[in-house]
C-alpha cells in the first residue's frame, strides 16, 4: 500500500495539535481563578477559599500533566514530520521555542510541585507566590507559541538567505519578530479563549454540585468567580476578535475572504453571511443569510466599500473555504452565545434568584463543551485558513514536510497516536469525573491538618490502604518479613 | 577562540548534561519501580521523584527547542532520519508521564498494577532509547546529500548502539537506586543500599565493555584527543569518579555516592561531545563531505547571538529556581495525602 507522507503528516499534526489544545488552555484559564482563589484566602482567612484552592489544584494538576506529555510531541514533531520546514524557519521559530522552554516552562514545572505537594511545606504566603509563578509561566508559554505561529501568519524582521544550497529564513530583527503584525492580537484572543475555557468550566462542576445540593457554600463562591471572569473575557473576546479579523482582512486577506466565502470583490460594499455552506466549485454560498454592507463595514467602517475577494487570487493560493467558513463561522456563534449566557447569568445572580434557577444551572453544566469547541475551532481556522501556504506567501506546506521519512513510518505512528490518544481520554474523563464526584475536601483546611499532624496523615494514609487493598498490605508484610 | 557556534555546542552538551544527571535518577527510580514490593513501597519510589520529575523533563525539552534554534540541520536530519526511533520515544514519555499522575488516584488493585508496568517499561525503554541514539552518533548514520537521513529503521539496531543503549539503563539505574537511598529510611532504605551494589556491579560490566567496543568500533572517537591531550586528564577523573561510588556507599556516605555517579555521567557526555566536536550529526556514508558540523548546521551569527542573550538572560533564574524547588522538597519521601 501506497502512503501519502505529506497527507499523513498533516493529518497527525492536527490530530496531536488537537488533542494537545484540550489541556492548555484550561490550565491558563483555571489558573488565572486559583490566582484570585488563593488571594481571596489571604486576604480574609475564611477557609472555604483554601477548600477551594486545593480542590482547583488537582484538576489544574491532572490537565496539566496531560498538557505537558501530549506537549512534548509538538516540539519534536517539526523535527520527525517537518524537516524541510524546520531547515527553513529553525532561525527565527527556533529561537522562539528556546525561549519558551527557558522562560516559562521550567518556571511552570519548577512551582507546580509547590503547588501539588508544597502546601505543608511552605507558607500560604510562599504557596500563594507559587502559583502566581505557575500561572504567569502558562501564559509566558502562550506568549510564545502564538509568536511563533503568528510569525508563520505574518512573517515580518527577517530576509531569505540561500544556505547550503537551499533558501532559510533568517532572523534581521528579533523584536519585529516578536511584535510581527498579528501576534500581539492573536495573543490576546488566544489568552482571553482560555479565560473563557476556565471560567466555564469551574462553572460547570459547581453548578453541578449546586443542583447537587454539595458542597454548597464553596461551589457558590467559585460559581461568582467564574461567572465574573466569564462575563468579562466574553465581551472582551468580542473586540479582540473584531481586531483581529481587521488584521486578518489586512496582512492575509485570502484568509479573511475564506473565513467569509467573499468569491467575488464586487463594486460596492461586501455582505457577511450570518449563516451558509460555501461551495468552492460553484463559487458561492448556499442556504445563505446575509446582511449587505456589514462586511465592509466591520472590515472598513464603511459599508458601501469594497472588500478584497477570492477572485483576487489564483486559485491554487486559497485555502479550503467551506472549512475555513464552517470554523470561523462556528466560533463567532459560540462566542455570542457565550456573551448571552454570562449576561444572563449575571443578571439572576445579581437578583439573587441564580441559584434557584434550575435549568439554568443545567445549562451551565452543559455549556462547558461550548468553549472547548471554540478553542479548537479557533486554531483551525487560522491554520486551515493560512493554507495552502505554512509560512504565508514563503512556503508552502506541500514542501515542507520531511523527505526522508517512508508514509508507512507516519501511518503506523499515527496509527499508536490514535490508540495512545484515545485510552489518553478515557483516563482522563474517568480521572476528572471521579475528582469531580469526590468534591473538595472539606478536611483540606489546614486547621484539621494542624490539630491532627503530619504523622497522623500518614497513618490515616496506612490504614486507608489497609483497608482497600488488602492484598496489597500483605503482600507487604510478607515483604518485610523477608 | 571560542565562536557562537562552539558556544552553543557547549550549551547544549550543558543542557544535556543537566538532563542526564536530573532525568537519568528519575528514569533510573521508574526502572527499578516493580522491584519495590507492595503499594506503601511503591508509593514511596513514585513520591520521591514526585515533586521534581516534570522540572527535570524540561532539560529535554529546552535542550530540544536549543537544538531546533542553533542547529536546524542537524535536528532535522536526526529527528526525521530516527523518526520511529523518536515516536517509540515520545510514546514512552507520554505514557510515563501520565502514569506518575495517574497511577495513585485510584485504590483499584488492578488500576495501580497497570500504571506501575506502564511507568517500569516507559522508564526503561526511554532510557534505552537514549542510550541508543547517543551510540548512533558516536558511529555515525547514513546521511547523504542536504542533509537527508538515506538508512532504515534498522540501520539504527546496530551492536554498538544497543550496547551503549543497555550501558545507559544500567547507569540510570544506579543513579536511581543511589537517589533512592538518598530519600529513603529505616527497612526500605536498607534494601536498596543492597541494589547499589548490583546495580553498580552491573554498570561497571557494561562501562568496560562499552570502552573496549568504542575504541575498537569508532576509532574516530579519540581523534581529537591528540590535538588536546588534556582530556586524558577527564578520562582519568571519570575513572575515580567511578571507583569512588563504591567506596562512599561503602563508607556510609550517599551524598558524595550521588555526586560520583552524577560526575560519572557527566564525564561520559563530554567525552561524547568531545570525540563528536566538530560534527553534530557523523555521516556514515561521507564523514568529510555529508556530516553536519557546528558550522555548516548552524542559525546565523545573528540569532546565536540573540539566543546567547536568552540563555545568559534565562539561565540563572532557571537555576535559582530549580535549586529553590530541590530545597523546599529536600530529606526523606514521607507520604501525607498531597503525595501521589
Amino acid at each position: 500500500m501506497d502512503f501519502d507522507p505529506l497527507l499523513l503528516s498533516r493529518i497527525q499534526f492536527a490530530l496531536t495539535v488537537a488533542f494537545h489544545y484540550l489541556f492548555p488552555p484550561l490550565t491558563i484559564g483555571l489558573g488565572v481563578i486559583m490566582v484570585f482563589t488563593e488571594w481571596q484566602y489571604l486576604r480574609t482567612k475564611d477557609m472555604q477559599y483554601e477548600v477551594m484552592a486545593k480542590f482547583w489544584t488537582r484538576i489544574f494538576a491532572i490537565n496539566f500533566a496531560l498538557g505537558v506529555a501530549s506537549g512534548i510531541v509538538m516540539e519534536f514533531q517539526f523535527g520527525t514530520n517537518w524537516a524541510t520546514y524546520s531547515r527553513f524557519v529553525g532561525d527565527v521559530f527556533g529561537s522562539a521555542l528556546a525561549a519558551e522552554g527557558i522562560f516559562a516552562f521550567f518556571l511552570e514545572s519548577g512551582f507546580l510541585a509547590v503547588l501539588v505537594f508544597g502546601w505543608d511545606r511552605v507558607s500560604p504566603r510562599v504557596h500563594f507566590l507559587s502559583t502566581v509563578l505557575v500561572s504567569l509561566g502558562s501564559m509566558f508559554s502562550a506568549i510564545w507559541i502564538v509568536v511563533a505561529n503568528s510569525w508563520q501568519q505574518t512573517p515580518a524582521g527577517f530576509r531569505l538567505v540561500e544556505h547550503q544550497g537551499a533558501l532559510r529564513a533568517e532572523i534581521t530583527d528579533f523584536w519585529a519578530v516578536v511584535f510581527n503584525p498579528s501576534s500581539m492580537i492573536r495573543l490576546s484572543h488566544v489568552l482571553i479563549g482560555a479565560f473563557i475555557l476556565g471560567a466555564f468550566v469551574v462553572m460547570s462542576i459547581t453548578a453541578y454540585y449546586i443542583l447537587r445540593g454539595r458542597h454548597m457554600e464553596m461551589a457558590k463562591k467559585s460559581f461568582a468567580i467564574a461567572l465574573a471572569v466569564a462575563l468579562v473575557s466574553s465581551m472582551a473576546q468580542l473586540v479582540t476578535g473584531h481586531y483581529h479579523a481587521v488584521k486578518v482582512a489586512k496582512h492575509q486577506p485570502a484568509k479573511l475572504a475564506a473565513f467569509e466565502g467573499h468569491f467575488e470583490t464586487g463594486e460596492g460594499g461586501a455582505p457577511l453571511h450570518i449563516i451558509g455552506l460555501p461551495d468552492q466549485k460553484e463559487k458561492t454560498v448556499r442556504y445563505s443569510v446575509a446582511i449587505p454592507g456589514l462586511l465592509s463595514w466591520l472590515v472598513h467602517m464603511d459599508s458601501s466599500k469594497p472588500v478584497k475577494g477570492l477572485d483576487q487570487f489564483p486559485e491554487e493560493d486559497w485555502p479550503p473555504v467551506a472549512l475555513s467558513f464552517v470554523s470561523y463561522h462556528v466560533m463567532v456563534g459560540l462566542g455570542l452565545y457565550f456573551i448571552l449566557l454570562t449576561v444572563v447569568g449575571a443578571v439572576m445572580y445579581k437578583r439573587g434568584t441564580l441559584f434557584q434557577t434550575r435549568w439554568l444551572l443545567w445549562v451551565f453544566v452543559v455549556s462547558v463543551i461550548g468553549p472547548y469547541i471554540s478553542n479548537q475551532l479557533g486554531w483551525m481556522a487560522a491554520e486551515v485558513g493560512r493554507q495552502p501556504w505554512i509560512v504565508y506567501g514563503l512556503l508552502r506546506t506541500t514542501e515542507a514536510y520531511s523527505q526522508s521519512v517512508p508514509g508507512g513510518q507516519v501511518a503506523t505512528s499515527i496509527g499508536m497516536f490514535v490508540l495512545i490518544y484515545l485510552l489518553l481520554a478515557a483516563v482522563w474523563i474517568y480521572v476528572m469525573n471521579d475528582k469531580i464526584q469526590h468534591g473538595p475536601d472539606e478536611a483540606d483546611a489546614t486547621g484539621i491538618v494542624a490539630k491532627e499532624g503530619l504523622a497522623g496523615i500518614r497513618e490515616a494514609i496506612l490504614k486507608g490502604e489497609e483497608g482497600s487493598l488488602t492484598a496489597t498490605a500483605e503482600e507487604e508484610e510478607e515483604g518485610s518479613q523477608r | 577562540m571560542i565562536d557562537l557556534n562552539v558556544f552553543w555546542f557547549i550549551l547544549l552538551g550543558v543542557l544535556l548534561t543537566g538532563y542526564a544527571i536530573l532525568d537519568g535518577f528519575d528514569l533510573g527510580v521508574g526502572s527499578l519501580h516493580l522491584f519495590a514490593k507492595g503499594d506503601y513501597e511503591r508509593r514511596i519510589f513514585l513520591n520521591s521523584i514526585g515533586p521534581v520529575w516534570d522540572g527535570n523533563e524540561v532539560w529535554l525539552v529546552t535542550f530540544g527547542g536549543a537544538l531546533f534554534a542553533a542547529f536546524p540541520a542537524a535536528y532535522a536530519a536526526a529527528f526525521s532520519g530516527f523518526y520511529l526511533a523518536f515516536m517509540l520515544l515520545l510514546f514512552a514519555l507520554i505514557f510515563r508521564a501520565v502514569a506518575i499522575e495517574f497511577r495513585s488516584k485510584r485504590e483499584s488493585r488492578v488500576w495501580r498494577s497497570f500504571w506501575d508496568g506502564a511507568f517500569f517499561l516507559a522508564s526503561a525503554v526511554a532510557a534505552v532509547l537514549f542510550g541508543v541514539a547517543v551510540g548512533n552518533m558516536m558511529q555515525g548514520i547514513p546521511i547523504g546529500p542536504g542533509g537527508e537521513y538515506q538508512g532504515t529503521f534498522f540501520d539504527l539496531l546496530r551492536p554498538y548502539p544497543l550496547l551503549v543503549g543497555a550501558m545507559t539503563l544500567v547507569m540510570f539505574c544506579m543513579h536511581g537506586s543511589i537517589y533512592l537511598y538518598l530519600k529513603t529510611e529505616g527497612d526500605l532504605q536498607e534494601k536498596v543500599r543492597h541494589w547499589i551494589w548490583g546495580t553498580f556491579g552491573v554498570f561497571l560490566v557494561f562501562y568496560i565493555l562499552t570502552t573496549i567496543f568504542t575504541l575498537v568500533a569508532v576509532p574516530s572517537a579519540i581523534r581529537n584527543f591528540e590535538k588536546y591531550p588534556w582530556v586524558w586528564g577527564l578520562v582519568v577523573l571519570n575513572v575515580l569518579a567511578v571507583a569512588n561510588i563504591p567506596r562512599s556507599i561503602y563508607k556510609g556516605m550517599p551524598g558524595q555516592a550521588f555526586i560520583s555517579s552524577a560526575c560519572t555521567i557527566a564525564a561520559l557526555i563530554f567525552l561524547f561531545g568531545f570525540a563528536l566536536f566538530p560534527n553534530l550529526v557523523t555521516s556514515s556514508i561521507d564523514p568529510e563531505k555529508f556530516s553536519l558540523t557546528v558550522y555548516n548546521a548552524a542559525s546565523s551569527q545573528k540569532t546565536l547571538a540573540i539566543m546567547r542573550n536568552i540563555a545568559f538572560l534565562g539561565m540563572p533564574f532557571v537555576l535559582a529556581y530549580t535549586t529553590a524547588i530541590y530545597w523546599v522538597f529536600r530529606g526523606k519521601v514521607r507520604l501525607t495525602r498531597f503525595s501521589y
